[in-house]
């Protein structure tokens, strides 16, 4: 059917392009895109920006990408289990912005869904504060956090049908995966099962498939 | 009973059943084996009502993950979602309770746990949840290894939120964060208030019902 979305795995490698920012779904190297994930190291794509909850354990996810070298910069919220991640970090040749996971993700959603920024009180009175808009509402202090929009989105879930609807199962198959979806130009998806159109029931979805580029099927 | 799982069972002592809580990685990650019936732990990855934890064998599954990276086995009437909604459960106050471990906790309950010079951990959820839980319980060894103390006047490692913790329980008492200051109220048998009060740095005041520390 022509307006599937499927795609092979040439044509998703063709679209990666050195100076990309990607955002990557998943976290604690569970349920991550790791068949995309391959498709960048494939590419040979460098001085790429990542945008994830974490950078995995060394040989794993999204580690595996930063080992190559290809990533100069990362916005992520916890790097604690990663010392290879640690040593670039340390040694200059990563720069990693580190951020709370909950302003980490409203700032991707707002990206995805047309918004400026959030409001959060999360940060307040620490280092995150630091160089951030501080507006007043009713009274509360809080901080500005701004959009984060990517080039790319790679995602997984538990089903997709041709048009790319999407539904997700459990705690680590849900994670950030329905919202990094929907951040980027261009948003890739690896699915566990692919259904025939009708398939997925419209009570079912999760993303719904206007946001969804390609599928890895 | 080793000191972790001595904090953990004291820690959990402060659930409720009917309580929603979310327990960090380490010390607090044992929290779960000590709970009253009718506690729901829920993880930032997605998810109210994770259950026994699973190593191999056919429930094991990469979808059922808690934030630590231990699988496990949903309970009745557990919930999936995103991120988005996971923290959304979090700054909103609709956790009765996080556990968290900690590197320094101050006189006003301020809490440094997620950067040591030279290697930054990242916060991951913990802002976020030291910012929304109604209680915030920090676990961890009263002094560091090498007998350092970690509960100071004022941290110097980089902060998680300013006045955010309610109770520190350790391996040889609870201290309890109030407006008045730090209140030791309970010691563990074998410990003296005078020893306490040198490990740590700010003045302790002295619960006038000081208790001490159930054993198993």
């Amino acid at each position: 059917m022509e307006l599937s979305k499927v795609r092979t795995i040439e044509q998703i490698v063709a679209c990666f392009k050195d100076g990309q920012t990607i955002a990557i779904g998943g976290q604690t190297n569970q349920y991550m895109p790791d068949q995309l994930i391959q498709c960048v190291i494939d590419s040979g794509a460098r001085h790429l920006t990542i945008y994830s909850i974490d950078s995995s354990d060394p040989n794993m996810g999204i580690s595996r990408l930063i080992e190559t070298g290809a990533v100069d910069r990362m916005i992520t919220t916890h790097v604690g289990t990663n010392p290879l991640t640690n040593a670039r970090i340390q040694n200059g040749t990563l720069k990693a912005e580190l951020i709370p996971m909950g302003t980490f993700i409203e700032r991707i959603r707002c990206g995805g869904m047309g918004l400026g920024g959030v409001l959060t009180k999360t940060g307040i009175g620490t280092v995150v504060e630091k160089g951030k808009q501080v507006i007043e509402v009713d009274g509360q202090r809080y901080l500005l956090e701004t959009a984060l929009h990517a080039d790319v989105a790679l995602t997984r879930c538990r089903r997709a049908d041709p048009l790319g609807n999407l539904t997700y199962s459990g705690s680590s198959g849900h994670a950030s995966h329905p919202v990094i979806a929907t951040c980027a130009d261009l948003s890739i998806v690896e699915c566990d099962h692919f259904c025939d159109l009708g398939e997925i029931g419209p009570d079912e979805v999760k993303v719904p498939g206007m946001f969804v580029d390609m599928i890895l099927a | 009973m080793d000191n972790r799982n001595f904090i953990a069972k004291r820690a959990a002592a402060y659930f409720k059943p009917g309580d929603v809580v979310n327990l960090g990685i380490g010390i607090p990650s044992l929290c779960g084996s000590y709970a009253v019936d009718g506690v729901l732990f829920q993880s930032e990855n997605g998810f109210i009502g994770i259950g026994s934890t699973v190593k191999g064998g056919l429930m094991e599954n990469s979808r059922f993950v808690n934030a630590g990276g231990v699988h496990f086995i949903p309970v009745p009437g557990a919930s999936a979602f995103d991120v988005a909604m996971s923290c959304g459960v979090i700054r909103s106050g609709r956790l009765a309770a996080t556990v968290l471990g900690g590197l320094q906790v101050s006189a006003r309950g301020d809490l440094a746990n997620w950067s040591t010079p030279g290697r930054a951990f990242g916060m991951g959820g913990a802002m976020d949840l030291c910012n929304g839980s109604r209680k915030v319980i920090v676990a961890m060894e009263l002094v560091a290894r090498g007998g350092s103390p970690k509960i100071v006047e004022e941290c110097t490692l980089p902060l998680t939120a300013l006045s955010c913790v309610d109770h520190i329980v350790t391996d040889r008492c609870v201290i309890n964060v109030t407006k008045d200051g730090l209140v030791l109220s309970e010691i563990r048998k074998g410990h003296t208030v005078e020893e306490i009060q040198a490990a740590v740095v700010p003045k302790l005041l002295v619960a006038p019902d000081l208790i001490e520390m159930e054993e198993d």
